[in-house]
Formats: structure tokens, sequence, C-alpha cells
């Protein structure tokens, strides 16, 4: 065999018999929409506002870190998530444009992008902060990925009820960073979270429920029927609102936030019933719409009330856990 | 026989189209952003932790 026959056969996967991988054409801002930027920033928000309230404080390059950390660990579970949810995402007109249901990006390269993401967040945030807000940061990603993504969502109406508590841990993750510990103001952050959740996706799968129907999620509205789904969110429109001036209640928030916390529930409630009572898109819409700002509002109070010193104003019963 | 004889034609492979070697490349350079703000951002955290950044109780 000559030399060039002997390296021709060498060659040989790179003949035109074998299937060549398509080259990407994922552009940069594929890979930015992968990490679902708005709920990033919502998780960025939460967990900065759960350092803030901790009783001890991180240097602030430290505290950039952390965020940062925190971000592309939320980023990687948006990514997984997507790469799971193709086939769903696909036949839903919201997501039927995200990178992999359009095919911009390839399903192997999201999963590799939020596996090697969840691994260098967790990793340096454990290195460089602490393990326990790097295992949190670990759990939350698992439970996003996995717990809701894979198990819950195709399986249950309960999915985002759940898989709230995914949403729910990034100011606990904060406060985690900050102090090293788990505070019950923390947990009371987490909660707020937590109940807030329902009355927020169940009013967007009210106005979506067709499309969750045909992608074949079981959705509380898809199961159990608009009504049933109007009911649930009164209820827990009705448990968020005391649960979110808890942190008033207790004597870690100021008056401006228990004020703020007091409108806002007493708003969702209103809202709520409102749905309840003449069901329309437009009021599922509109408690939407408000549930984020409810959210906002009601964080960047504890952050300004933080920032301004006025925390320890105007406890109703003093503070109840030291 | 010469030995270019022996030598079957080599396919030319993965050609990318112009659209695509644009994107790769912002795809690198992207890349490379990333990595060079996490360089400076551990060097930072280093700094400010000073040279026990890494020694601290579990």
């Amino acid at each position: 065999m000559s030399l060039a026959s002997e390296s021709a056969e060498l060659a040989s996967p790179l003949r035109g018999d074998v299937a060549y991988a398509e080259p990407s054409m994922a552009g940069v801002g594929d890979y930015l929409a992968l990490l679902k930027p708005r709920v990033m920033s919502l998780v960025v928000f939460t967990a900065l506002v759960g350092m803030a309230v901790a009783p001890d404080h991180l240097h602030p390059v430290l505290t950039l870190f952390a965020l940062i950390c925190i971000a592309v660990g939320a980023g990687a579970a948006g990514a997984l998530n997507m790469w799971y949810d193709a086939d769903i995402d696909a036949m839903m007109t919201r997501t039927a444009t995200r990178p992999v249901p359009s095919g911009r990006v390839r399903p192997g390269e999201a999963l590799a992008f939020g596996i090697v993401l969840a691994g260098f967040a967790v990793t340096f945030l454990g290195l460089m902060i602490n393990w326990l807000a790097a295992g949190l940061l670990a759990f939350t990603i698992f439970f996003y990925a996995v717990v809701y993504t894979m198990w819950l969502k195709r399986w249950t109406p309960q999915n985002i009820v759940i898989g709230g508590a995914a949403g729910a841990f990034p100011p606990m993750i904060g406060w985690a960073a900050a102090t090293g510990g788990i505070g019950l103001e923390s947990i009371l952050l987490f909660l707020t979270v937590f109940f807030w959740t329902p009355p927020h996706f169940w009013a967007l799968s009210l106005y979506s429920v067709e499309e969750y129907r045909r992608a074949g999620v079981p959705m509380l509205p898809v199961v159990a029927g608009p009504e049933e789904t109007r009911r649930q969110i009164l209820i827990y429109s009705v448990l968020l609102a005391p649960i979110g001036a808890l942190p008033w209640l207790l004597g870690y928030a100021g008056i401006a936030y228990g004020l703020t916390a007091v409108a806002g529930g007493l708003l969702m409630i209103a809202l709520s019933w409102q749905l309840h009572r003449s069901p329309d898109k437009s009021a599922a819409k509109r408690l939407f719409g408000v549930s984020i700002l409810y959210l906002f509002v009601l964080f960047a109070a504890l952050l300004v009330e933080r920032a301004a010193g006025l925390q320890q104003t105007g406890l109703p019963f003093g503070r109840v856990f030291s | 026989m010469s030995l270019v004889m022996d030598q079957e034609p080599i396919e030319p492979g993965i050609v990318l189209t112009e659209e695509q070697k644009r994107r790769r490349r912002a795809r690198s350079i992207a890349i490379a952003l990333a990595l060079g703000v996490f360089v400076a951002l551990v060097y930072a955290v280093t700094l400010v932790k000073g040279p026990g950044v890494l020694i601290r109780p579990l």
C-alpha cells in the first residue's frame, strides 16, 4: 500500500459518504435568548433584595460576583428548560420562535450550553462565596430543569404551584450568599414569591388555554376548566396578601413596605375577585400585568427601605424573632 | 502508477456560507468577551479576598 492510499484510508471519515453535522446557524442573540433574560432579570432582582435585607453584607465586588453566578445559574436552568421543552414550545405561538424549536440552535447545543453554565455558576459561587448558596443554586437549577420541566409540567395541573419553588429560591440564595445561613426573613421572601406564582401563571394560562391544550400541557384551565382556575387564583391571592405583609408584621420591614404590601395585596385580591366574577381575557391580562408590578414594587420597597435605613420604622408588634 | 493517482479525490468537507462565517465569528467574539469578563471578575475577587481566597470553612 502506498503512503497516499494509506493516508486516504485514514482520512475516510472525511469523505462524502459520511453525513456531516450541519454547521450551526446560531447567533449570539440566540444564545442570549436561551438564558431567558426576562426571567433572569427577576431572579437577579429578588436575589439582590435577599442580599440587601440580610444582616450581613458582602463586599460590593463579591456581591456583583455572586449576582452574576446566580444570574448565570438561572440562565442555565432556562437553557435546559428550552432544550427539553422544544417539542412543546414548537406548538405554542408564544414560544415557537425560541431558538431551539425554530431550528437556529440545535438541541445538543442548548443542552451543552446549559450544563456548562450551570457547572460554572455553582462551582464558582461555592469557591468564591460559600457552599450553602452554591448548594441552593444547584438545587434550584435541578428543581427547575428536572423536577418542574421534565416531570411536573407534563404530569400535573399543580405543575406551576410546586414548580414555583424554583422561582422562589433566588432571594434565599442571595441571603445565604450574604450570611452563610438561612434566616426567617429569607423564608418569608421565599413564601411571598411561592404564593405569588399561581395567580401570576394561571392568569397567563387563562388567555393561552387553547395553546396549552394543543401542546398537551396539563395546565389547570385545561384540566379543571377556567372557572376552577379563577377560583384557585382568588384563593391564592387571598393567601398571598397577608404573606406578603408578613415581613412588616413580624418586624423585618418598615411602614413603607407594610403599606405597599397591604395596598398591593388588596389590589391583587380585587383583580382576582373581578376575574372570578367577570371571566374575560382582558381581566386575566390585567391581573397578569399587575402581578408582575406587585412583586417588583414589593421587593423594591424592601430595597429602598434598606437603602434609606427605614426598615426599623413603624413596627406594629416589634421584631418577633431576633 | 504514481502516488497521486492512488489517492482518492477528497471531498471539500463542510464549506460555510458567508452568513455562517459571520455568525461563527460573532460567537467567537462573544466567548472571548465572556471569558475576559470572567477572568477580570475572578481577579477582582482575589484582590478583595486576599491570598486565602479559596480557604474557607465548609
